[in-house]
């Protein structure tokens, strides 16, 4: 009887030298531990029991090749004739599914492209812009301004994809950062279309390209609605003084002017944050030696006897030269 | 303040005295942040973070005024708002970009000056209340980091605003109709924009309100050092400026050149490429993952898996929860009379073993979930707790601590007298030349 009291006692001893705070939460620690123990056992048994099998996209989808621009790296700054050059294929092939609805005419100055050549830009412009008759009232269209943004070739999703076999081409003004892997990325999906391998496909039938899609390992699904763009080289015809139209370097430039259109700002950024990461490193500089400063003198004041007290090293120096030691 | 030597505010200006008398302020601030008061002579460059934070509160309130002047809290218009600032606002770029990775660095310094608190025992008598209105600081924070990423209205703000209120759907019976209270509907829209935007602008300021407290609160037994030893006397202890501020503001500038290099130079790597896809409810991301600064606490959340007793998202929601509220009772968990980890040598393997913890728990919030990740993040997630909730006070009763150094001068001046003795003498440390 007196055992079985015992065990209550100690139990209550033990409490009370933990403090009932300390108890009560270790008490909810250890229940959480043992849900979370039982999580682990009930995961590890159930991955033991169905081991998860090497999904299609986990071997076959692809990092995205390795692109260098002009604006990379922290002095980067955009290559407007590459800029002008990515434009082009995208005015004369992206165009066509693909808006820019975040980009205006007028923001084409940056690029180098003078007044005159924006209007006609814009009053060239394959679609026209969403407007009203000024008679009627009634819907109508009308040509592009410099102030205007890129009018998107497709009045609604509905019709976009009512065109594309219900699938929607996303609008590229923001592309390059909507995408993990950037420009590198957009560049690799232009330039990535290959037939699949009968290996491929024998390996994961699920994968196999249906009807109206196209098999391309940078796309996360490997299966992409979008049929290849830029089919051969010269599909653009690049002006005089400009490299050779390849399919690949055509890729590069849409991905340069791409970038451009999601960071237009990106010149002005590399500049200013050299002069304000150029005028914190200053200002940290001085900052340092002030500080330096103000605590030395603080030495010298709080601790008279201390180390630097002018009497002391005064001291120190007359001992050291009399026993003959050095500095 | 709570030092007798103190120096007192002596108005020089015929002005400033004139003032003082009528409307003390200019002695508030000397005696806050000024020559009076009085700060341990030994703090490290961790004491240096609170500043920072304080610095970074002030960032985000500025550029978030002044974002708040361009953006449009419409569901059909905050994106467009976005881009509209980022394009053809004058410097907008700049200012949004200082916002958004002004957040990521406000998390930074928190996170320094939190640990900082964890290792040196920050949280300890007489300073319980400094912590803990410093742990209603850090709530604030996310609250406001949460709804401020909602803003832009991009797929990752969408999602989040799904995925962060639907927590609450997790307590039964209240769950539900709470989180149609918070959204104000029963998925985020129009209702919950608007407010989140309202939210996101009031709450900078009680948390500016809440530093008020948290620094009169520590201003009273004054601030924590390295060693954990209280203040003795005066020469323990340096006037916050000139000393203090000049130690602040290199460093400030120095930390801010770091901040500059990722606004200018790596805008975009802190945050996720989904959010510069306009919302759109019908299409949920492949993988919806929060902010950096959250992700231990995901991790949390995703670990239990199981339905034992309550639903496995419950269990999820409430240790999420539980890992943090916990640290409000970090004063009375950990009972050692010993301050610093530095003289706790079982204590401080156990700090590091939970900040390499804390570490894996960031990575496996942002991978992808796996058996591997969920299995890794069970083990970190179950280590957090026992660390608090267990091993922390077994430590304080059964740690032998090292011997402490008697004062700060002592800790601080260890050997100094000896040096400053005329070189053959035979004195050896331990005394301390005394200040006159």
């Amino acid at each position: 009887m007196g055992f079985l009291m015992a065990i209550p006692a100690s139990v209550m001893a033990f409490i009370f030298r933990l403090g009932w705070v300390r108890f009560i939460l270790g008490g909810i620690g250890l229940v959480l531990a043992g849900i979370l123990l039982l999580s682990f056992v009930v995961g590890i048994a159930d991955a033991l029991r169905n081991p998860t099998e090497e999904t299609a996209q986990h071997k076959l989808h692809e990092h995205p090749k390795a692109l260098h621009l002009a604006s990379d790296g922290p002095f980067g700054h955009y290559d407007n004739q590459q800029l002008q050059r990515g434009f082009q294929v995208y005015k004369e092939v992206c165009a066509a599914c693909h808006g820019l609805s975040l980009v205006s005419f007028r923001d084409l100055h940056a690029m180098g492209y003078e007044e005159a050549e924006i209007k006609k830009i814009a009053s060239d412009w394959a679609t026209e812009v969403p407007s009203i008759n000024p008679d009627t009232g009634e819907a109508a269209t009308r040509k592009a301004l410099s102030s205007d943004r890129f009018p998107s070739p497709y009045a609604n999703e509905t019709a976009a994809r009512a065109a594309n076999n219900n699938a929607l081409p996303p609008d590229l003004s923001l592309i390059t950062k909507a995408r993990e892997g950037g420009a590198a990325y957009i560049y690799s999906l232009l330039t990535g279309y290959r037939p699949q391998t009968a290996e491929e496909v024998r390996e994961f039938p699920d994968i196999k390209t249906p009807q109206g899609l196209h098999y391309n390992p940078y796309f996360p699904n490997l299966n992409i609605a979008m049929p290849r763009p830029i089919t051969s080289d010269g599909q653009v015809t690049y002006a005089p003084g400009n490299p050779a139209p390849t399919v690949d370097q055509m890729a590069k430039d849409v991905a340069a002017f791409l970038v451009w259109a999601g960071e237009p700002k990106l010149n002005n950024r590399h500049s200013a944050g050299f002069a304000v990461v150029l005028f914190l490193l200053i200002a940290t500089v001085l900052g340092y030696f002030a500080y330096r400063n103000v605590w030395a003198e603080a030495k010298r004041k709080v601790r008279v006897t201390g180390a630097l007290d002018p009497a002391n090293q005064a001291k120190t120096r007359r001992a050291k030269s009399k026993q003959g030691i050095a500095g | 303040m709570s030092f007798s030597w103190a120096k007192k505010y002596e108005p020089k200006h015929p002005f400033m005295k004139w003032m003082d008398e009528r409307l003390p302020l200019p002695r508030l601030v000397y005696g806050a942040i000024g020559g009076g008061y009085p700060v341990p002579r030994n703090l490290n460059y961790f004491w240096n973070f609170g500043v920072l934070a304080g610095i970074f509160l002030m960032i985000q309130i500025l550029t978030g005024i002044v974002l708040a002047m361009w953006y449009f809290s419409s569901v059909d218009g905050a994106f467009n708002s976005v881009e509209h600032i980022m394009r053809d606002v004058n410097a907008g770029w700049l200012i949004r970009y200082a916002h958004a990775n002004g957040a990521s660095f406000f998390f930074i310094v928190t996170y320094i000056h939190i640990f900082r608190g964890l290792y040196y025992g920050s949280y300890k008598a007489p300073r319980e209340l400094v912590w803990m209105l410093g742990l209603v600081i850090y709530l604030l924070m996310m609250a406001t980091a949460f709804m401020g990423y909602v803003l832009p209205w991009g797929q990752m703000s969408y999602w989040a605003a799904q995925v962060i209120t639907g927590f609450f759907s997790a307590f039964p019976l209240i769950g539900e109709p709470l989180r149609v209270f918070l959204l104000g509907g029963y998925a985020p829209d129009q209702a919950t924009l608007t407010r989140f935007f309202s939210l996101h602008y009031l709450l900078p300021f009680v948390i500016a309100g809440v530093v008020i407290l948290h620094i009169w609160a520590l201003h009273i037994p004054g601030s924590s050092n390295p060693t954990g030893v209280d203040v003795k006397d005066e020469k323990d202890t340096l006037p916050f400026h000139p000393f203090y501020t000049a130690k602040d503001g290199w460093f400030a500038a120095g930390f801010l050149a770091l901040y500059a290099v990722v606004t200018f130079y790596a805008p975009n790597m802190l945050g996720h490429p989904d959010n510069y896809i306009p919302a759109n409810p019908l299409s949920t991301p492949a993988h919806i993952v929060p902010e950096w600064y959250f992700l231990p606490f995901y991790a949390i959340l995703k670990s239990f898996t199981v339905d034992f007793i309550l639903p496995a998202k419950l269990w999820g929601v409430l240790a999420m929860f539980a890992s943090i509220l916990l640290l409000f009772f970090l004063p009375w968990l950990d009972k050692s009379p010993v301050r610093s980890g530095a003289y706790r040598p079982i204590f401080k393997r156990f700090f590091w073993i939970l900040m390499v913890d804390v570490v894996i728990l960031t990575w496996a919030g942002g991978a992808v979930p796996g058996p591997m990740v969920v299995a890794v993040s069970q083990v970190a997630t179950l280590y957090y707790f026992l660390h608090f909730l267990v091993i922390l006070p077994l430590i304080a009763r059964y740690e032998t601590p090292l011997p402490l150094p008697s004062s700060i001068s002592e800790s601080v001046l260890h050997g100094e007298a000896a040096e400053s003795a005329p070189a053959g003498s035979r004195r050896r440390g331990g005394s301390v030349a005394t200040a006159e």
